[in-house]
């Protein structure tokens, strides 16, 4: 883009126009995230089967995971080895302190993100810094740090065993996450808000200010924007949401296991999102609901998933190069705007 | 996705030590046998460190790539060489069938799959090798099976240990230092003296200009992914005698070979023969010290280096 261009988009881009384009945008986004959960919330009334339950919580759980990733690499452009370490910090926390502690499940649920915050703001002080490949790695290294802790510290977590004899779930509010549909609901009430937050997140000026970093860090900071402060404040709060979805695990298989901070959760992540697409706000949540099929299937027919994943991981890096939803925006645009035009 | 993954070896459980000793420590440092003893099997870590992260770093020097998918090439170098050890009965036959295996490994990885994503962003290089770290420990799953192997030490070497200074000094470790001591004197050598070294430090400079001189950088490239591949594999085959095989072995390798390329300085070779040292110093020593933080320490340090020297100890220029 030349820099005449560049004062053009400028232009045309005023500040009214971003400031009511926003403000109805943002109704829109809560009258999505509102229909979409009573559509899920209605979904037990129609079809009893637990295991169709069971999958939407499970995406729920990795849906959070995801689409909070995406919020350090597609937007940021903060490629993460080791996002999973807070799913794992959010499960182990939150297990921990329903089992030690006889505190009410919501106590407990601020506790652990209250905890996942500091671990985050830590370990991100540290790595966001580091440029992509430094970041990548020094971040995994922090992941198996975590693993290896918890596996070593077998008094506290139970070590390879993971933390056994279930999480007492106590009834709150009248919620009973015990109940099979309660839990459900709940799973769906936090994806829904998760992702509602997360979009606000995303459509606000320090949104953009992201995606300003991610496009040319150094031009961000001559600009002004503190750039190391802006990383550690979304990679935090990446951490928070990604801590929920661990959360969420723990509550549907009532323990922790240390494969919930095992590396290959943060690779699962970046696939997941390679999967569906960086470049839309959704494009996680579809590659989880794929990477979940594919998975479900798989494993029903051969021991070594491995094999069948890294060919489909493949055949999206090397033959794609992009994710699903990606190639859908581009074909629709295409399509939208005539060909010879690209969008 | 909730597959029991197995583990590398090395992260056993001490239930109810205490997590300090230092008088562990301090009584290991008062005694020259216990200091021995420590300090070669601190060597051994390091010096299999060295050969897998030297590989790491000329590959992402001349490449610049990293090769997440690096620590296959270590666990396929200990199978290759387990495989060709019970059919030769010939140790000589398995170090060259791992290493060689091995290179001829990654010339095909290289030319075939990493060479579609030298433009492409890290996001991609990082999936292509995500998906064969999956795909590979899967095949030797198939072919080996899941559980734990051994080789067994070669009938050469099974003969009584040597004591220096009253600590024990299997001669095998003393062979795995010299070898190992040898490939970075002639890596080292024949990166600074020979013509092909040349050749390859002008590549990692400006290959657009290596090139344009006429010089094949696709098989330049893939030469040098075979010969860090091959360095990986030697690592992997020197330690199939006295390291368990399993499917998955090499990822916490790779993982503490990054360790040392990010505490030397990606790309120096001299800096991952220091890291790979100083990290098998710490872990031997460590495990007297800080038996349930080992791990936890290695991280420390790579932390520590990096907040006060961002390029590592020997890293020139920002990678």
């Amino acid at each position: 883009m030349t820099e005449l261009q560049a004062g053009r988009a400028s232009e045309t881009l005023g500040a009214p126009s971003i400031e009511t384009r926003s403000f109805r945008s943002r109704y829109r986004d809560i009258l999505i995230a509102l229909v979409a959960f009573a559509v899920l919330a209605a979904l037990p009334f129609f079809f009893g089967s637990k295991a169709l339950l069971d999958f939407v919580i499970r995406c729920s759980a990795f849906g959070l995971f995801a689409t909070s990733l995406n919020l350090l690499v597609g937007y940021t452009g903060m490629i993460s080895f080791g996002h999973g370490m807070f799913f794992g910090l959010g499960a182990y926390g939150f297990g921990l302190l329903m089992q030690r502690t006889a505190v009410p499940i919501p106590v407990a649920f601020v506790a652990t993100l209250a905890i996942t915050a500091v671990f985050a703001a830590i370990i991100g002080a540290i790595c966001v810094r580091l440029k992509e490949i430094y970041f990548a790695f020094v971040t995994l290294a922090f992941q198996m740090l975590i693993h290896s802790t918890i596996l070593t510290w077998a008094s506290l977590t139970g070590g390879d065993q993971g933390l056994r004899g279930g999480i007492p779930r106590p009834v709150f509010f009248g919620i009973d996450l015990a109940n099979h549909v309660h839990l459900y609901i709940t799973s769906c009430a936090l994806l829904v808000l998760g992702l509602l937050l997360m979009r606000q997140i995303a459509q606000s000026p320090f949104g953009y200010t992201l995606r300003v970093i991610r496009d040319n860090a150094r031009r961000a900071s001559f600009i002004g924007i503190d750039v190391w402060r802006a990383k550690l404040t979304i990679f935090v709060l990446a951490a928070l949401f990604a801590s929920t979805g661990g959360m969420v695990m723990a509550l549907f298989v009532s323990g922790a296991y240390p494969e919930f901070a095992y590396w290959t959760i943060s690779g699962e992540g970046i696939f997941i999102n390679m999967l569906g697409g960086v470049t839309t706000f959704l494009g996680p949540m579809v590659g989880t609901v794929l990477l979940l099929i594919l998975n479900d299937t798989v494993t029903r027919y051969t021991e070594y998933h491995g094999i069948v994943l890294g060919a489909v991981i493949l055949f999206f890096a090397i033959g794609l190069r992009k994710g699903l939803m990606d190639y859908v925006l581009e074909w629709y645009t295409q399509r939208r705007d005539g060909p010879g035009e690209r969008g | 996705m909730h597959r029991l993954s197995l583990r590398a070896g090395g992260l056993a459980r001490w239930d109810g030590n205490a997590a300090l000793d230092i008088d562990a420590l301090a009584g290991c440092l008062a005694s020259p046998a216990c200091l021995v003893t420590q300090t070669t099997s601190g060597l051994i870590i390091g010096m299999l460190l060295f050969l897998v992260a030297v590989g790491l770093t000329l590959i992402f020097g001349v490449l610049k790539v990293v090769n997440f998918s690096h620590g296959a090439f270590y666990m396929f170098g200990a199978y290759f060489a387990m495989t060709a050890y019970q059919f030769s009965d010939s140790f000589a036959l398995a170090m060259f069938c791992g290493a060689a295996g091995t290179a001829i490994l990654g010339l095909i990885f290289e030319r075939v799959f990493m060479s579609r994503v030298y433009g492409a962003d890290v996001l991609m290089q990082l999936l292509v090798c995500y998906a064969f770290v999956l795909i590979f420990d899967d095949v030797v799953r198939m072919v080996w099976g899941p559980e734990f192997k051994s080789m067994g030490m070669p009938a050469a070497f099974q003969v009584p240990p040597l004591f220096i200074a009253g600590g024990v000094v299997p001669p095998y470790y003393l062979l795995l230092i010299g070898v190992a001591l040898a490939a970075a004197l002639v890596l080292g050598l024949g990166l600074a003296r020979t013509r092909i070294g040349k050749v390859i430090r002008a590549a990692a400079h400006n290959p657009g200009m290596v090139s344009a001189l006429g010089i094949n950088t696709g098989l330049l490239y893939g030469g040098v992914f075979a010969l860090g591949g091959m360095l990986a594999g030697l690592a992997g085959a020197l330690a199939a005698p006295v390291r368990s095989l399993t499917p998955g072995m090499g990822f916490s390798v790779l993982i503490e070979s990054f360790i040392v390329t990010v505490i030397g300085g990606m790309g120096s070779i001299l800096g991952a023969l220091i890291g790979a040292l100083l990290i098998g110093l710490i872990r031997s020593f460590g495990s007297l010290g800080f038996p349930l933080f080992t791990e936890g320490l290695m991280y420390l340090f790579m932390v520590i280096v990096l907040v006060s020297r961002p390029t590592g100890l020997f890293g020139k220029e920002v990678a």
